[in-house]
């Protein structure tokens, strides 16, 4: 793969205005599937949650998944769309392999909801409003393994492989309205209206919203205008491209930067931006061209005969808009007051998207203190290096159950970073780690005491100092017993003892 | 007492209550004429292996004392359209040949659940695309009243097993004439209900809005009680409706006995009579509007003045859904897989079958449909057609305020003669034009046999259709004009079709 060239991203902001446009798909976390009784569960053996609607075997018919339908309309309000009284399906033919009838069945020309908007919380607190253009069920598609090949992608390929597991999982595509003004802003203006969605969608409980997992994915449309003078007419809109595979919040605003700065880069140059689909990669930190995309892309899109229009009463849509929980932007107000965090502390937390993870510890029985330190410290270094998503790492329960061990005295912060490491490389519970690994601080005062003799013992003139008051002295000896009880002790504790082993 | 094979549904139905035969009897019996006389009608694709075993458990149900259904031991042909698990599914097209399939068609279940025997799959043009069965990829089905000729299509295996005394039931499928035409070429009984009111989970899809089971058989009555069997809401199928149902086996009783004629408004339809339609057919369908007015009808002529575009119409939409309903036919998880030669990729693989697998009608249809629907074209075409669609159903329901019933002759022409029609595909089309209108509608419609065209000496039937929901009023009216004529001949037309090998 060709390396693209990049504008250095001032540089690009001072030539260009970005343009932005999401389209984000949410899996619903419904039983069953959006058009089948097949069930919904990820991570079953290939091709076991499948029904003859879910293959497209000939004579099915699809029957819509009523609480799919309800999530819709509930997601649709949080978003504070309009919800059509009528709403149809529709047919969008295309062949391949992973779409068993050859045709998605999605909404077209009449969505389930339309004309909302969500605000969007800033890294600096900023309230950004984006507007949404509609929300639309649709079913998604199996997913195609290849094999053969050297990266696991298509080219190279010997024979590729089908899972119908996913096949006809209930989808709602959230489409924005174009986003313009987001201005240097750009990537966590994207990166924040995404997380935005995961809290909506988390908070309604109708999507598990694991991005590694495909539940949430973002396809960003971006493009390009050059700046014009003062008082002169905006330049029009460039061609955009559609970022995909864009698999955690982290990158997210990692691809949108990254595209800002390769066109910029092919424009500042005289070149054209090609309207295409960009696949994102995690690894390389790059977007490569994956297949280009026209507004003329013949889908040959007509009314799904096989399903009646959607018809919610508006008794139901009440219903389910008096059941909306509370608006993220409320709830985090809420939860600051409630956890008493410092304005610099919450906005950590919601920086990194942790929101969830820290209610949730909380839930399990930290403190909110001891959440927000595990969560914004050690965890999200790992994930850092790691590349990964904090939330995939470890559990909210284990991350409590790591709090507890360390209240309890069982392990001091520098152990339970090892145990956090040990649950992390999937080595179980903390307490599992703990027993495993044989972590827990030394408690037993004989044991200590045996090494501090020891220690004073073969470093005589420390002792002398200590015994002279030069109390500092100690240290040395605190440090090697530390080292004899292989960092399992209280270090509080050793100095104690030291100090009270020397004077006797 | 008559020969079993020659007996309707509801008076085996009494025997086989009586006990005077048996299920066994009457499945051996029809598996025996199969045998006679198969070779020639070529009317089944498969022939069940299990359907004297299943007769056999019916039998010993009845002697347990069990309260059976009427129709409970009687054998049932099922048009290859609809998915069976015990006998291949191949809806006339070599891209399916051997399929199996994991379910039975709700239709196919609702009847095995009432005791009735399915002894085989019927013959069908490909996909239910055309008048005549020559285009089943395994070969055309024959008309019994002549072997030369056509037995109407696409459900002509159904026709004309029933009418040979194969099997007394059929299932068939409805989309544009698919059982009514049929029935008028072959002197059966073909009825496409209300769209909605019979299951379409398991029947392979052609045209979604348009296609509808139905029942074929030599008489109104028989036609009734296999309808009061597959009329049931089925939560499979989103279109089907929730509607109770007045029995439409009393509906034909009461029709047979004369009820309800005097007074009926029976609205004989401009467009669909005179100019175009076969000497023959016109004055037996006269005739029989005749004996109607006779019985105190009164007759009405109405004009439908979109029913010219229908035909058009139809030819769009029809296209454009069955372009998408055989998308699926793709290799990739059944059905035939043509590997072309060094392998190839999956889209390669995708095509060579298609290519391979379906015949030219179905390309033809497939090629208009994705045209119709392309972008640019879409408006023209699709929309259009939907657009006279809503004004043929404006048609109807104007009509519909002038009469009870319309009538046509069920199509223009008696059966013609094999290759006749198959180079002219306009040809083929227009023999639809009779039956098309009330597919477009979703209304209900029946064939019952009127007579012999003197020039031909070939069967002729006169279509009935009713309001949405009022498939009733079809078998009261039906049978009416069933009696009617079977008391002016002194016989049933079915007995003066050709004996045919066998017995």
């Amino acid at each position: 793969m060709a390396k693209d060239a990049l504008m250095d991203y001032d540089k690009a902001l001072e030539l260009f205005e970005p343009v932005l446009g999401f389209e984000v798909h949410v899996e619903l976390n419904t039983k069953t599937k959006m058009f089948s009784a097949a069930p919904n569960e990820f991570g079953s053996a290939p091709n076991t949650n499948v029904s003859p609607v879910c293959l497209g075997l000939p004579g099915s018919l699809p029957v819509v998944n009523e609480q799919a339908v309800r999530y819709a309309i509930s997601l649709g309000l949080a978003l504070g769309c309009s919800i059509a009284p009528s709403s149809r399906f529709a047919r969008k033919n295309y062949f391949y392999p992973d779409l068993a009838k050859n045709y998605q069945i999605s909404q077209y020309d009449e969505p389930i909801a339309f004309d909302g908007s969500v605000d969007v919380e800033m890294p600096d607190g900023r309230i950004v409003p984006i507007s949404i253009e509609r929300a639309h069920m649709e079913e998604d598609a199996g997913k195609l393994t290849h094999v053969g090949g050297s990266t696991g992608r298509i080219q190279g390929a010997e024979y590729s492989l089908v899972d119908y597991n996913r096949a006809g999982v209930p989808l709602v595509e959230i489409v924005t309205n174009i986003i313009y003004g987001a201005e240097a802003d750009a990537p966590e203006l994207a990166k924040a209206y995404v997380a935005t969605i995961r809290d909506i969608v988390t908070s309604l409980g109708i999507s598990d919203a694991k991005m590694e997992r495909g539940n949430l994915r973002c396809d960003a449309n971006i493009s390009l205008r050059p700046r014009t003078a003062e008082g002169e007419p905006p330049a029009p809109l460039g061609t955009r491209t559609e970022t995909k595979n864009v698999n955690s919040l982290r990158s997210v605003e990692r691809a949108i930067r990254y595209e800002i700065q390769r066109q910029a880069a092919i424009l500042a140059d005289g070149g054209t931006i090609t309207q295409e689909t960009r696949h994102w990669h995690e690894d390389t930190g790059r977007t490569s061209a994956g297949r280009p995309k026209s507004d003329a892309d013949d889908y040959r899109y007509f009314p799904e005969p096989d399903l009646l229009p959607v018809e919610p009463s508006l008794e139901l849509i009440e219903e389910l808009r008096s059941a909306l929980p509370e608006p993220p932007a409320a709830r985090r107000r809420r939860l600051k007051a409630e956890w008493g965090f410092t304005d610099l502390e919450f906005q950590d937390v919601v920086n990194g998207g942790l929101l969830v993870e820290i209610t949730e510890t909380v839930a399990a029985g930290a403190s909110p203190a001891a959440a927000r330190k595990w969560w914004t410290g050690e965890i999200s270094r790992i994930a850092n290096v790691q590349g990964a998503e904090a939330s995939a790492l470890v559990s909210p329960q284990n991350v409590a159950a790591l709090a507890a061990l360390v209240d309890a005295g069982t392990l001091t912060d520098k152990l339970a970073r090892q145990v956090l490491e040990g649950v992390i490389a999937g080595e179980g519970t903390p307490q599992d780690v703990v027993d495993a690994r044989g972590l827990a601080v030394v408690s037993d005062d004989g044991a200590l005491i045996a090494a501090i003799d020891d220690a004073l013992a073969s470093q005589p003139d420390v002792l002398a100092k200590i015994r002279d008051g030069k109390v500092q002295a100690a240290g040395a000896v605190i440090g090697a017993v530390m080292k004899a009880m292989k960092g399992q002790a209280d270090a509080a504790r050793v100095r104690e003892l030291v100090l009270e082993r020397a004077q006797s | 007492m008559t020969d079993i094979i020659r007996m309707t549904a509801a008076d085996l139905s009494t025997h086989l209550q009586s006990g005077e035969i048996s299920a066994v009897d009457a499945t051996q019996a029809h598996l025996d004429r199969i045998e006679a006389v198969d070779t020639d009608v070529h009317a089944f694709l498969a022939v069940s292996s299990d359907a004297l075993d299943t007769a056999r458990r019916i039998d010993e149900r009845r002697a347990a004392g069990e309260k059976l259904g009427p129709l409970a031991g009687i054998p049932l042909a099922v048009k290859d359209v609809l998915v069976t698990t015990d006998m291949p599914s191949t809806s006339g097209s070599k891209i399916l040949e051997g399929y199996m399939s994991p379910f039975d068609a709700t239709v196919v279940r609702l009847s095995r659940e009432a005791g009735l025997i399915p002894i085989g799959k019927t013959n069908m043009d490909e996909f239910a695309m055309g008048s005549s069965t020559e285009h089943s990829a395994y070969g055309p089905t024959r008309n019994p009243w002549d072997l030369d000729r056509i037995p109407g299509g696409s459900g002509g295996g159904s026709a004309a097993a029933v009418a040979a005394f194969e099997a007394p039931l059929a299932l068939g499928s409805d989309t544009g004439g698919s059982i009514r035409q049929p029935a008028h070429v072959t002197g059966t009984v073909g009825v496409k209900p209300t769209y909605g009111a019979v299951s379409r989970y398991g029947a392979i899809a052609l045209a979604s809005s348009l296609d509808q089971v139905g029942p074929v058989t030599r008489t109104v009555l028989d036609a009734g009680l296999l309808h009061d069997v597959i009329a049931q809401h089925d939560p499979h199928d989103s279109t089907s409706l929730t509607d109770t149902w007045p029995s439409m086996a009393e509906a034909a009783r009461s029709g047979a006995r004369g009820d309800g004629l005097a007074g009926l408004k029976v609205g004989v339809v401009r467009e669909l009579s005179g100019d175009g339609f076969q000497a023959g057919v016109q004055s037996r369908f006269e005739e029989t509007v005749a004996l109607l007015t006779a019985q105190g009808a009164e007759v009405i002529e109405v004009s439908a003045p979109h029913f010219e575009y229908a035909v058009a119409a139809y030819y769009l939409i029809l296209p454009a859904e069955a372009s998408s309903n055989l998308a699926k036919f793709d290799s990739v998880r059944f059905g035939m897989r043509v590997q072309p030669d060094g392998g190839g990729t999956v889209e390669q693989v995708m095509a060579a079958t298609r290519e391979a697998g379906f015949g030219p009608e179905v390309k033809r249809r497939i090629i208009l449909g994705t045209y119709a629907l392309s972008a640019g074209y879409y408006d023209a075409y699709y929309g259009s057609a939907q657009k006279v669609r809503t004004l043929i159903q404006r048609d109807f329901t104007a009509a519909f305020e002038q009469v009870d019933v319309l009538v046509t002759p069920s199509a223009p022409t008696t059966a013609f003669k094999f290759g006749e029609k198959l180079a002219d595909p306009m040809a083929m089309y227009l023999n639809d034009i009779t039956t098309i209108p009330a597919n477009l509608a979703g209304i209900p419609g029946i064939s019952v046999p009127i007579g012999l065209a003197p020039e031909d000496g070939l069967p002729v039937g006169i279509q009935v259709m009713a309001p949405q929901r009022e498939d009733a009023r079809l078998y009261r009216v039906g049978a009416a004009i069933e009696a009617l004529l079977e008391q002016q001949w002194g016989h049933t037309l079915i007995s003066k079709a050709p004996a045919l090998g066998g017995k």
